[in-house]
């Protein structure tokens, strides 16, 4: 496991690694917050707003099962949008990186 | 070679004895079993355990079951479930000693050379997380609390949103084998790697607690196999799985269980949904128009002082409220989950087997679908269980419902065929057990990497130790993690272990993700950070816990037992000369009567909780953010500072990575 030595310093400065650290931190902690703010507001409704989870959406169904379901469906859409960002964005910066600095 | 073929004889003849003596105990815990209130629940989730609590005073509360005639018992046909148990045993055996000879070096043993595909670790992940808390657990909740059973499941989902974003990826880029390794990067590397560690086996400990009682109580329940027995066999093959196996072995137990699991789910949805003629809507409703769940129902809101009845009550059942009933509490919970899974040691650890940061998050996501999948059919189960054997037939058998899923299998198989409900019933039982073998053995995994890469190879050692005494020391800490980890069950046998997940999940999310997050996001995070972070967010969530009302206060369970004597004593009053109680009533009076003589204090000296709620995140997870960052605020350190552009281009770009092993 010979390790090469890198210039990290460099690399940190180099224009597509600014980049794709920008780009990769807004979108992680922006995707993070907003998930954690929509699950929290399972909770905090149920107990602080029980009324709009009573009202009937179809049949016997009422908007807190849509509610929760939702939260499935939310959580893999931003896996899945993820995925799609990182795999078209964050990975090609990455290896447009790696090949100019000729690694 | 030879140790290793004792051993693996050894544990199959432990298995064939344990299942041996089973069959020679003739009517066997059967009695136990309404004793026992919650065993799986006891796993996880009662976190909240407002209702499976053993609280006297909540127990004898609830009147008898009114209804017609209800099971008081379920049993598994041994022939038939012992049967299943030993294929699933024969298979994964043969899955260690094939990768028994594949570990050859400590990459092997503890990130299985970091030659698992995504989609492996995927199912891996899966298999590793969710246990038998919540394979029979949150279906249980449900089929006796509807909505809020359902509302429960949904953190344990959405906790991977986090592991996603923040931890997979630059875990998979920036570590080795072990938590230590990715805060060690850029701090001093002792003593950070020894709190790690200590971290690690913290959380791994309470756990894998939980799990070993939760899992001699469920097959004593099911197979009637004693406890103690129980135990020695799970133990024995987690420590044969881990062992010879490592991580090889250790994945293909979760995939074949997560796969188990899957299809056993899926069947049995697919069966309740036959019987709904595959309308949702309809399956709602009938929920709202059963006689037995409205009942259940207007008894459970009468204790508030709520009067409903009829199609009112039913509805109720679809409405939050029933079970989980402080909101602080349940945030709480919330935040453990969602911030606690990513920091969990064991899950971290799976983020290492794979090759690529590409591989890693590809697994999270394949996880999240099985997950998610797996915890939306909780709703057919738990519902389905609610309309087709009614709560009451439940908690006839177990009061905590972690039978429910168990018992619609076998009423789902029998409406075919009997022999069909046997069969299904055996198979989910195995599928438990699985579970069971699938979770320790991650837990095992994750302590003993703590110790021997950690502690002994990095502190002990100074990383002077070749492949050869890694893997030995790997294996050595494997066997004795996984020998104390059988002690400690054994021990454990009449506690009371349910707020011990809760505390694992607190603790890593108040002590390992605040650690985790700023070391790789932070430029300004150094040792001290490090360690403030960990032993503040630690302490913090572990003395909360000490004083809540997870601890048992003699004189606060006095006092609820003098309300059930006086109760009850107004009851025998009121009957006919010469009557006398029920035999339920009876024997709560009687126990009642004995737990109204406690006095004393708590574990730690306190006569009644000193913090009102069960789950210490909302206070503990701020307290180990802030230590972390005052902490490294305190002591700034010019190294830790420059070095982070090396952390942050390797975790971005996975430069300087080791190369992969294919398996």
């Amino acid at each position: 496991m010979a390790e090469k030595q890198y210039d990290w310093k460099a690399i940190a400065k180099n224009p597509k690694f600014v980049e794709l650290h920008h780009k990769k931190t807004a979108f992680l902690f922006g995707w993070w917050i907003f998930s954690c703010v929509y699950y929290f507001l399972l909770p905090i409704g149920a107990a602080y707003t029980p009324g709009i989870f009573k009202v009937k959406i179809i049949g016997a169904v009422n908007f807190g099962y849509i509610f929760a379901l939702s939260q499935f469906f939310v959580s893999w859409g931003i896996a899945l949008y993820y995925s799609h960002v990182a795999n078209k964005d964050f990975d090609r910066l990455t290896r447009e990186l790696i090949d100019e600095l000729h690694l | 070679m030879t140790i290793k073929k004792i051993f693996i004889a050894a544990s199959l003849a432990l298995s064939v004895a344990a299942a041996a003596y089973a069959e020679e105990a003739k009517a066997p815990a059967a009695g136990a079993a309404p004793a026992m209130s919650a065993p799986a629940a006891q796993g996880a989730p009662a976190a909240t355990a407002a209702a499976p609590a053993p609280n006297a005073a909540a127990s004898v509360a609830t009147p008898a079951p009114a209804k017609a005639p209800v099971k008081k018992e379920m049993k598994a046909d041994r022939t038939i479930t012992i049967g299943m148990f030993l294929v699933i045993i024969a298979v994964t055996m043969g899955v260690v000693v094939w990768a028994a000879k594949q570990t050859k070096s400590a990459a092997d043993f503890y990130a299985a050379g970091g030659g698992i595909t995504g989609t492996q670790n995927g199912w891996a992940i899966a298999g590793d997380y969710m246990s038998a808390a919540s394979f029979l657990g949150i279906s249980g909740l449900i089929s006796l609390y509807g909505y809020d059973g359902f509302m429960y499941s949904v953190g344990w989902l959405v906790a991977y949103i986090t592991v996603l974003l923040i931890v997979a990826e630059p875990c998979r880029n920036a570590g080795k084998y072990t938590l230590g390794d990715i805060l060690s990067f850029r701090t001093s590397p002792k003593p950070v790697r020894a709190f790690a560690a200590i971290s690690t086996v913290a959380v791994s400990t309470f756990y894998l607690t939980a799990q070993m009682v939760g899992a001699g109580k469920l097959m004593a329940l099911l197979v009637g196999i004693p406890y103690k027995m129980s135990i020695i066999g799970v133990g024995v093959l987690m420590v044969g799985y881990v062992v010879f196996g490592g991580m090889v072995a250790t994945t293909w137990v979760q995939i074949i269980k997560a796969g188990l699991l899957m299809a056993g789910a899926f069947l049995l949805s697919f069966l309740v949904m036959i019987k709904a003629g595959f309308n949702p809507i309809g399956f709602f409703q009938t929920i709202v128009s059963s006689p037995d769940i409205q009942d259940h129902v207007s008894k459970m809101v009468l204790k508030d002082g709520v009067i409903l009845s009829g199609m009112d009550a039913g509805q109720r059942f679809l409405e939050p409220g029933l079970y989980l009933k402080n909101p602080l509490d349940q945030i709480s919970l919330g935040m453990a989950l969602v911030l606690g899974t990513a920091g969990m040691p064991h899950i971290l650890m799976r983020f290492f087997t794979v090759p690529t940061a590409q591989a890693a998050r590809k697994s999270v996501i394949i996880a999240m679908f099985i997950i998610g999948g797996f915890y939306i059919l909780t709703t057919l189960l738990g519902f389905g269980a609610a309309i087709h054997l009614t709560p009451q037939g439940i908690t006839a058998v177990d009061k905590g419902g972690n039978m429910a899923t168990l018992m619609l299998a076998q009423q789902m198989g029998a409406d075919i065929a009997p022999i069909l409900g046997d069969i299904f019933l055996a198979f989910l039982c195995a599928v438990a057990f699985a579970t069971i073998l699938a979770v320790v053995s991650g837990l095992v995994l994750a302590a003993s990497a703590a110790i021997a890469h950690d502690i002994y190879v990095n502190v002990i050692k100074d990383g002077h130790a070749d492949q050869h005494e890694q893997v030995f020391a790997a294996r050595m800490t494997s066997f004795v993690v996984g020998a104390c980890g059988i002690l400690i069950g054994i021990a454990a046998e009449k506690q009371n272990v349910a707020h011990l997940v809760a505390l694992a999940f607190a603790v890593a999310a108040s002590g390992n993700l605040p650690v985790v997050v700023l070391s790789l996001f932070w430029r300004k995070f150094n040792t001290a950070g490090v360690i403030s972070g960990l032993v503040v967010g630690t302490v913090a969530a572990i003395g909360l816990v000490m004083v809540s009302p997870n601890m048992t206060y003699p004189k606060v369970v006095a006092a609820g037992a003098k309300k059930v004597v006086a109760a009850m004593e107004k009851k025998q009053a009121a009957l006919p000369p010469g009557a006398t109680l029920a035999e339920t009533d009876a024997k709560a009076l009687a126990k009642a009567k004995v737990d109204a003589q406690q006095d004393g204090t708590s574990m730690v000296g306190l006569e009644k909780p000193l913090f009102t709620l069960k789950n210490p995140g909302i206070i503990s997870i701020p307290l180990g953010f802030m230590a972390a960052i005052l902490g490294a605020l305190a002591f700034p350190n010019r190294r830790s500072e420059e070095m982070f552009d090396e952390v942050y281009v390797r975790q971005n770009t996975g430069l300087g990575m080791a190369k992969a092993v294919e398996h």
